[in-house]
């Protein structure tokens, strides 16, 4: 019994390893909610021969575990956080790679009136002036910080009956909103990939405050002496290369564009 | 209601086609708890046999947090187990973070306390049938622990099924030391969690649908296992 | 075979809660016949049966076996009085403390075969134990004790709750065990039993020893007033 269970155990574990070299790269909900890397991956595999095995958590999650040392390299949209990231040694540089935007999800009646609002900022300040109901994720990712310094550019962060701050990833955060019709901060491509809008549409989109740039950071293997160094900067070049510019701006979902690459490339 | 009748459909097709993708993570999901069950019965049987029959210092302390330890939230053991096996911690060097390995022990730790527990209130009894005979036919120590545990094999076995289908359930640790890494360490359960969170809601319940399907399942299979065994005796 | 004996029993006495339950006992045996631990209810029969065994903790006095009291156990089987059975056929249990002495397995079978066949259960072999009636499940426990050919087997009141019938039964199981050399320790408050099976009386009362003395005399002539008073079935308090 239990060494058939260890056989197939075996065959399991055999069966992630088609590749000839796997690394594991931490990646933002946000980025795997698009789609995009099931577009990436089985070129990267093409290409490089080389296995990314991903693990999709929160930006703060993923800084984590690339400052843990248990992930190879990260890709996340959080500049902040990054240069800290930096600074603190564990990585030696941060490459931008590409960026997406950030969009204002809400009920389609829109009771607060965003849709012509003529600013991120005064987006926000219209829907605290109608005080109508805002999910906030609320759990430090890069989307909810981004969120944080909308609010404060739109007159301080509320601490009000209608702002709801779920502590929950992005899909979680959606449904929340869906189930009380209110109002989100949502990157573009998660809005477009989700499965249960219900009546919320997407209101407001455009000031360039709303870009999220996505960065790419290998862990420094001066202070993590296991990662695979060697393979985390051949993934580098590749993402910053031509090739991986053209799958990334050709990349539509629902008809739309929504990474726009501009990685500095070597070439 | 919609979405429930999706998702009932939507499961049955996927297991009519025998859907490759459902079939690996399926597999995944009964080998990673079949695996942390045969470790965890190895270990939590004996225990619980040892905590009927010895009498030390410590013994109802321990039996109170084992008992205690049954209701551990597996968010919390997924934490310390991660901890433990980050490439920081005290067993980072044996790179087991974000593998199967690291699931099996998650979960071993979830669900050893609860067998354990289950395990040691029918032993008790049984023992308490069973001392006077035993230290009257002088048995050591081993024979006694041999004896109890054959004798109340059909109690372990509900005990075991309590912990596979725990296990099997699981999501807060093995999410956490697992890493849901597709074609790596992605199971029925944290496949659910991924699907719910894109809104995938149809999905996600076929998933559900699936995993409810397997538990009953493995438990029939296991029951029928055990009659067949005992036809007509005790 | 005789390592147990002779047994001495010198100030042998059990407390529970500070007060004595049983003792201080003090006597001797050779190891020849039946002994008949006889006395009311509640007189310490049972708690002298299992100090004599060494499973009831002895706070004070000793009682010595001539080999030793941890080779003394083994030598001795133990029946109580509410069978116990194990959770497994009649055959396993006859076989169950063969196995423990490392006889193989084919071996031990054939032995259980022989011994249910003696005690009328050859029929009920490879049915659960749990199956049986209390008087037969008496003597799949008589058998099992026989089963490793102790030279001594202690029986507490094992016919207490059963009929005229399985009580004979039992008691020529335990005639012909005598007559094979098997010493005999027999705690009952049935004066018949006693008379049809004692060589020797032990007559307890209070949780002492009141008179002792080999069954003809004590049946005929028992010399303090509280053992003729038993005998002519007074209740003795």
């Amino acid at each position: 019994m239990m060494m058939r269970l260890l056989v197939v155990l075996g065959f399991v574990l055999a069966s992630g390893a088609q590749a000839a070299d796997s690394m594991r790269m931490a990646v933002t909900t946000s980025f795997h909610n698009s789609g995009l890397a099931d577009v990436l991956l089985p070129e990267i595999e093409a290409d490089l021969d080389l296995e990314v095995q991903l693990l999709v958590v929160g930006t703060g999650q993923a800084l984590r575990l690339g400052r843990a040392g248990d992930v190879d390299a990260i890709l996340v949209h959080s500049r902040a956080a990054e240069e800290a990231f930096v600074a603190d040694g564990f990585a030696t540089h941060r490459r931008e790679i590409m960026y997406n935007d950030f969009v204002v999800i809400g009920p389609a009646a829109d009771p607060a009136g965003v849709a012509d609002a003529s600013s991120a900022a005064e987006a926000l300040s219209r829907i605290a002036a109608a005080e109508a109901r805002f999910v906030s994720r609320g759990d430090d990712s890069g989307t909810h910080k981004k969120e944080v310094s909308l609010w404060e550019s739109a007159g301080g962060v509320p601490a009000a009956g209608w702002y709801n701050e779920v502590g929950a990833g992005m899909g979680a955060a959606l449904n929340t909103a869906v189930g009380l019709g209110g109002y989100i901060l949502s990157d573009r491509a998660s809005w477009l990939n989700f499965g249960n809008k219900g009546d919320l549409s997407l209101l407001y989109a455009g000031d360039p405050v709303l870009f999220n740039q996505y960065a790419y950071l290998a862990v420094n293997p001066e202070v993590h002496g296991h990662v695979k160094a060697e393979l985390s900067a051949k993934l580098e070049e590749w993402l910053a290369s031509t090739r991986a510019g053209e799958l990334i701006d050709s990349y539509q979902l629902a008809g739309e564009t929504l990474f726009v690459f501009n990685a500095v490339t070597k070439e | 209601m919609v979405d429930l009748w999706q998702g009932l459909s939507q499961a049955f097709w996927l297991v009519v086609t025998l859907d490759a993708e459902l079939a690996e993570i399926a597999l995944r999901s009964l080998s990673v708890t079949l695996t942390a069950l045969a470790l965890g019965c190895v270990i939590a049987m004996p225990l619980a046999a040892l905590l009927a029959v010895r009498r030390f210092r410590w013994r109802r302390s321990v039996i109170a947090v084992l008992n205690a330890l049954m209701g551990l939230p597996p968010v919390v053991v997924g934490l310390v187990v991660y901890v433990m096996l980050s490439r920081s911690g005290p067993f980072g060097v044996f790179g087991l973070l974000f593998t199967p390995t690291a699931m099996i022990i998650a979960q071993m730790i979830v669900i050893v306390p609860l067998m354990a527990s289950i395990a040691h209130q029918s032993l008790r009894e049984l023992w308490a049938e069973y001392h006077d005979l035993l230290i009257s036919m002088n048995v050591t120590q081993s024979q006694k622990v041999r004896t109890l545990l054959w004798d109340a094999r059909r109690a372990l076995l509900t005990a075991a099924l309590a912990g596979f289908g725990r296990g099997i359930g699981e999501v807060g640790a093995i999410m956490i030391v697992g890493g849901n890494i597709d074609h790596v360490t992605r199971v029925l359960t944290t496949a659910i969690a991924l699907e719910t969170g894109k809104g995938e809601f149809a999905l996600a319940l076929a998933l559900g649908f699936v995993l409810i399907a397997l538990t009953i399942l493995v438990n029939l299979l296991i029951h029928w296992l055990g009659q067949t065994e005992r036809e007509g005796r005790w | 075979m005789s390592g147990l004996f002779p047994l001495s029993v010198t100030g042998a006495a059990t407390r529970r809660r500070g007060k004595r339950l049983v003792g201080p006992v003090d006597f001797d045996w050779d190891g020849q016949g039946t002994q008949v631990v006889l006395g009311p209810n509640g007189s310490g029969k049972t708690t002298l049966l299992r100090l004599l065994h060494g499973i009831a903790r002895l706070h004070e006095g000793e009682i010595s076996w001539a080999c030793g009291t941890a080779a003394a156990r083994n030598a001795q089987a133990f029946v109580f009085q509410r069978p116990v059975m194990l959770r497994r056929t009649v055959g396993e249990n006859l076989a169950y403390p063969l196995t423990l002495r490392g006889v193989a397995r084919a071996e031990a079978r054939g032995l259980a075969e022989g011994w249910a066949d003696r005690v009328g259960l050859a029929e009920m072999i490879d049915r659960p134990a749990s199956v049986l009636s209390g008087g037969e499940q008496q003597k799949l426990a008589i058998a099992r004790a026989l089963i490793v050919e102790p030279e001594l087997v202690f029986l507490d009141e094992p016919s207490a709750s059963l009929d005229g019938r399985a009580t004979r039964e039992i008691e020529a199981i335990l005639s012909d065990a005598v007559e094979g050399g098997t010493r005999v320790v027999l705690a009952t408050h049935d004066m018949g039993q006693a008379r049809r099976l004692a060589s020797r009386v032990v007559f307890m009362l209070h949780g002492r020893v009141h008179e002792t003395g080999p069954a003809h005399r004590f049946f005929d002539a028992p010399e303090t007033a509280e053992a003729r008073a038993f005998l002519k079935g007074d209740i003795v308090e």
